[in-house]
């Protein structure tokens, strides 16, 4: 094990580590921003839900479902006339999180979903026995009740995406884990792979100490 | 207050027989009393308290709540009614990540009280009525499940509601702390003329609260008393399932010879059934055990347990 090796690339690590933050930094906001949104929407319009819909929600669960079950690679590559039309080119980290937010949102809402529905149907049958309107019940006690379990989500999709961030470097999307990649699998640097692997590994270790932290502390259910 | 009329509600899922929870009832309740409403479990007494408020729609008759027909209304108007009919749940129904104090505010944000201070200080009184002032800025998960139970009553109140709907309100407590919350429940009745619907599956709910008795089976409404009679001695109702819902409960033996079998027909019987059958012969006759005006449930020591 050589340090020189790595204090060698340690520019390019930086570089790496500041595309990574960069990726999860804007796909994860915009997964919470456009997830959420989907998440109650399937919830609400789902067969029991406050509003249901049976047709639509099937529609839309299914393209959920598509997006979801896209082995990632495919979905990035098959979707690079779009990331060209929104951000001008297909390569880079700017692209790169095309296809990421595109994979989270729907990975995001189904997990809203989830924690909105396992609450149970209680605190919803009392706040339409209160007169609330449906938007009313969503704000003050769908979302408050769940948002322990959704802060819980927002850290497991980061952890799962800073994963899939590894998988960028095929669209020159860069990233700490597209540097393990190159420098360990192609070009045997094996100090500097497992130096790339440590950071991740503790980018992730801090990404859930951080989420279970936060999520303990807006939870009200038990007492500490 | 109350008037239900000709009211049905039927449940059909697809690919199953459709259920018909609530058969052609008709229940006149007057303003300022409270209405037991009695039955076994699946008699349909839920959906009916549901039908009150529109919870649940009822597929064919008219809800009457003072002067409005409820099932004439749109769905906004409904829900500006809604604010005059407070409800409480066996289950509790509270927010669990909203104070005590929040949790009352909440139903008079739903009510459209937009000034806060005004909330919390309607908050804050009714929180005083259940005695639970002290408790006002815990949350749910650091109280009883009685002092629950008051905090869902005070949310229910704050919106100063003409009516109160319960639906198993102590179910989930004990014996002593269902007394205290049933107090509350009579106070509130007594000082503010709030006409209580009590649904419940306990006769000493309904002997210790109820004006008046409805006793349900099948979703069919079969038999209404005055309370105060269950207190006669010699009073019987005239259906079995009244009789066996004023019968003094459940009694286990456990001292009697060890049965080898029980028989099928036996296990399959229902309370109802079972209550039929007491009738009929006058007294659990052919399990020997003489104890005349008591539904005798036998399960022995080795058998069935
Ligand atoms: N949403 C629903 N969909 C389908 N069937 C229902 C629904 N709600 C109630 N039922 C059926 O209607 C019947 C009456 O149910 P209900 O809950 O009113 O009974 P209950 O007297 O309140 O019983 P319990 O004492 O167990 O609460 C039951 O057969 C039940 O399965
Ligand atoms: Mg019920």
């Amino acid at each position: 094990m050589s340090w020189e090796t790595i204090i060698q690339r340690l520019p390019e690590i930086q570089v790496a580590m500041l595309e990574t933050f960069a990726m999860i930094g804007v796909a994860i906001p915009l997964a919470v921003l456009f997830g959420t949104p989907l998440g109650i929407w399937l919830y609400n319009h789902a067969p029991g839900g406050i509003s249901p819909t049976p047709k639509s929600h099937a529609i839309v669960s299914g393209v959920v479902n598509m997006v979801r079950s896209f082995p990632f690679l495919i979905l990035l590559i098959a979707i690079i006339p779009f990331t060209r039309l929104l951000v001008g080119t297909s390569v880079g980290t700017a692209a790169a999180i095309v296809p990421l937010t595109i994979n989270a949102i729907p990975y995001f809402a189904r997990l809203v979903e989830q924690n909105i529905t396992q609450l149970g149907p209680g605190a919803v049958e009392a706040s339409r026995a209160m007169g609330a309107t449906r938007g009313q019940i969503i704000r003050n006690v769908l979302l408050v009740d769940a948002k322990p379990a959704i802060i819980g989500s927002i850290t497991i999709t980061t952890v799962s995406f800073i994963s899939y961030s590894a998988m960028v470097g095929l669209v020159g999307g860069g990233g700490i884990g597209d540097l393990a990649i190159r420098y360990g699998y192609y070009r045997y640097e094996t100090e500097t792979m497992i130096f790339a692997c440590v950071l991740m590994v503790a980018l992730v270790t801090f990404a859930q100490w951080s989420g279970t932290r936060i999520a303990r502390w807006t939870d009200k259910r038990v007492t500490a | 207050m109350i008037s239900l009329r000709h009211v049905s509600t039927t449940f059909a899922a697809r690919g199953k027989e459709p259920v018909t929870a609530v058969d052609d009832v008709s229940l006149e309740i007057p303003r300022g009393s409270i209405q037991g409403i009695i039955g076994f479990s699946g008699a349909g007494k839920s959906t009916l308290l549901r039908n009150i408020n529109l919870l649940q729609r009822p597929t064919s008759g008219q809800v009457w709540v003072g002067e409005t027909e409820l099932t004439s209304l749109s769905s906004e108007q409904l829900r500006q009614a809604r604010h005059q009919i407070g409800m409480i749940f066996q289950g509790f129904n509270l927010v669990n990540n909203l104070t005590v104090a929040q949790n009352v505010e909440l139903s008079l944000k739903f009510a459209g009280v937009r000034d806060a201070a005004a909330r919390r200080r309607r908050a804050a009184e009714a929180l005083e009525i259940v005695d639970i002032s002290e408790k006002a800025s815990g949350y749910p998960a650091q109280l009883s499940g009685g002092q629950k139970q008051r905090v869902a009553i005070a949310r229910a109140l704050a919106t100063k509601p003409e009516v109160l709907l319960c639906d198993e309100p102590t179910s989930a407590l004990d014996p002593f702390t269902t007394a205290g919350v049933l107090q509350y429940l009579a106070d509130v009745n007594r000082e503010f003329g709030i006409t209580v619907v009590v649904v419940t599956h306990e006769m000493e709910v309904i002997k210790a609260l109820a004006d008046d008795v409805a006793v349900m089976e099948n979703g069919r409404l079969v038999e209404r008393f005055a309370a105060h009679r269950l207190r006669d001695t010699g009073f019987t109702p005239a259906t079995s399932i009244g009789r066996y819902l004023v019968s003094e409960g459940i009694t286990v033996d456990r001292s009697g010879p060890a049965r080898q079998t029980v028989s099928a027909a036996e296990q399959t019987q229902s309370p109802a059934e079972r209550a039929e059958a007491t009738a009929a012969t006058g007294g659990p006759g052919e399990s020997a055990h003489e104890t005349p005006d008591r539904i005798l449930t036998t399960v022995q020591g080795g058998g069935r347990l």
